[in-house]
């Protein structure tokens, strides 16, 4: 049986060591969950125990400037701040990422097929219809984790990470999809790819994308 | 300046870390031992974020190509300068020409070499540490390689506290000796490290056997244990029921258990963010010992509260502050 934690009726707060706290509300894994995370995370950025504000997928971490004597009553200004919490619509752009989705580029594209009985078309095709939101950045400089996949085409996570998948790689991770911004290890399913660049430290912001953010994958080409 | 004369090595110029980018996914890097990144530029007078050499791979040689102070902190590597030997966390003057050596540790991992006025590389994103995973930041955004040359920053400072060295250079005791945890004979040899533990959002998931390991087994650390994380080898950790995490934030010393049951200590190149359940956290007051825990040795966790942790976090900066005074000691004892 799995259990998903954040299903629970309170938020959660549990502690990262003395360097950080992490907060997970109870709710879906959607657009008004993480609406509310953005607004709690600019209220609390502004807080002076605060360091920076982390959103990840519906929840938040809050990385101290100075680990509190007084941890319980930072996990109250949270619990207090969540009850009023809004959904901060952020104004994103749209951005469009064609993709050349299968053969060499698509190296585990044979998986998602098996797992979900579709044809590469239809992957295809349920990957590149929906408009995905860009939620939160984490994993790697300038990665995005997206909110929207059509859950028809979700596979799990690979039991063995692959090393060294190329930056640019397009991929399926249970019920996310996203793309790798530079080269390096992922556990994930990759059925694409693409040659944005999606970060440059020299740049500001270094960022292409932000949360709020949508992206369109555009089906270029597809090898079979 | 200096000059990597090494063939083959795993270094890197790091500084105490990049805060603040987490949220665009650039995680925190810097030194694996930041209490001997910051002595060693406490030694020399420098800023405590200086940039230093963080060696991980011995023997490792340079060449200064001017005078300039330096400092050794971290695994004692019974360093020689022109091959007279130079004791552990020692502060010394180099002459232009003269060559150091680092030789294979017999406990410590890893050694910091810094120079007065740190390492001068440019500062991106608020950091002279590398980025490897962003290929960004230190020298060239990658380990150090036989030929390159590294300047220091040229300070006022630097050049008064060039004038106030003691000949014979001068040092201090190292905290593996002043902040002693745990079995310190079993420490003494090299064998075992103990790290304190405070318990992380999954904790309450593991079964009472998986608990009752945790705490009292040995956990070796495996070969495939580096800056970004120390892979864990020992009885398998199992929860009660199968987790489902969302991706979320996470810092250097989180321990993480893949389905696998065998834990994973998250460092100091990790991702900023990840979504495997998290028995617990290595307190940040203890990630020097486990940067200086060798590969194939044991790791024991140590039961601790967040006011122990908090307590841990001020013994170190406790010894940090003893480091200033004696080094404004000597300073002033010459002058």
């Amino acid at each position: 049986m799995t259990t998903t934690l954040q299903s629970g009726q309170s938020p959660r707060i549990s502690l990262l060591g003395t360097t950080a706290l992490l907060f997970e509300p109870p709710g879906a894994m959607d657009i008004h969950t993480q609406r509310r995370i953005w607004w709690l995370a600019r209220q609390v950025e502004a807080w002076p125990c605060t360091k920076e504000a982390v959103p990840g997928m519906s929840n938040l971490m809050l990385v101290f400037s100075d680990p509190p004597r007084n941890v319980d009553s930072v996990e109250a200004d949270l619990l207090a701040a969540w009850s009023r919490a809004e959904e901060l619509h952020l104004e994103g752009r749209i951005v469009e990422l064609p993709v050349i989705y299968g053969g060499e580029y698509g190296p585990h594209i044979a998986d998602v097929i098996d797992h979900t009985g579709l044809t590469i078309e239809e992957i295809v095709r349920f990957h590149t219809e929906p408009l995905y939101t860009v939620f939160a950045l984490g994993s790697h400089p300038g990665y995005c984790y997206l909110g929207g996949m059509d859950p028809r085409i979700a596979t799990p996570r690979r039991k063995v990470p692959v090393r060294g998948l190329p930056g640019g790689a397009v991929s399926i991770g249970g019920s996310q999809t996203g793309v790798s911004a530079s080269e390096g290890p992922s556990g994930w399913n990759t059925i694409g790819h693409t040659d944005m660049a999606f970060f440059n430290p020299l740049r500001t912001p270094p960022a292409l994308l932000a949360p709020g953010d949508m992206i369109r994958f555009r089906a270029e080409r597809i090898i079979k | 300046m200096i000059e990597i004369l090494s063939r083959t090595l795993l270094s890197s110029v790091q500084d105490l870390g990049r805060d603040g980018y987490l949220r665009l996914g650039v995680g925190t890097s810097g030194a694996m031992d930041r209490v001997a990144l910051a002595a060693g530029n406490i030694l020399l007078g420098n800023p405590e974020n200086s940039a230093s050499i963080e060696i991980q791979m011995f023997p490792f040689e340079a060449r200064f190509l001017e005078d300039i102070a330096f400092a050794l902190t971290g695994a004692d590597a019974a360093a020689e300068l022109d091959g007279k030997p130079i004791p552990a966390w020692w502060t010394l003057q180099a002459r232009k020409g003269q060559v150091l050596k680092l030789n294979p540790t017999k406990r410590g991992a890893r050694s910091y070499l810094a120079l007065a006025g740190g390492i001068d590389v440019p500062v991106v994103l608020g950091s002279r540490s590398t980025q490897f995973r962003g290929s960004f930041g230190g020298h060239c955004g990658r380990n150090l390689q036989r030929g390159d040359v590294l300047g220091a920053i040229r300070t006022e400072q630097r050049s008064e506290f060039f004038d106030h060295l003691p000949a014979a250079g001068f040092g201090v005791e190292p905290p593996e000796f002043a902040l002693p945890l745990g079995d310190t004979e079993a420490v003494a040899q090299g064998i075992r490290t103990f790290v304190r533990v405070l318990p992380a959002g999954e904790y309450d998931c593991y079964t009472e056997a998986a608990l009752e390991s945790f705490w009292n087994k040995d956990w070796m650390i495996t070969t495939q244990s580096d800056r970004y994380g120390f892979r864990l080898e020992g009885e398998a950790l199992a929860t009660r029921q199968a987790l489902e995490q969302r991706s979320h934030g996470i810092v250097p010393g989180v321990i993480q258990v893949p389905p696998s049951g065998q834990p994973i200590i998250q460092l100091r190149d990790a991702q900023p963010s990840g979504g495997y359940p998290k028995i617990g956290t290595v307190i940040e007051a203890d990630i020097w010992r486990l940067a200086q825990a060798k590969l194939c040795t044991q790791l024991r966790f140590v039961p601790t509260t967040y006011d122990e942790a908090l307590s841990a976090l001020d013994t170190v900066r406790d010894y940090l502050e003893k480091v200033r005074r004696l080094a404004r000691l000597y300073r002033l004892a010459k002058r």
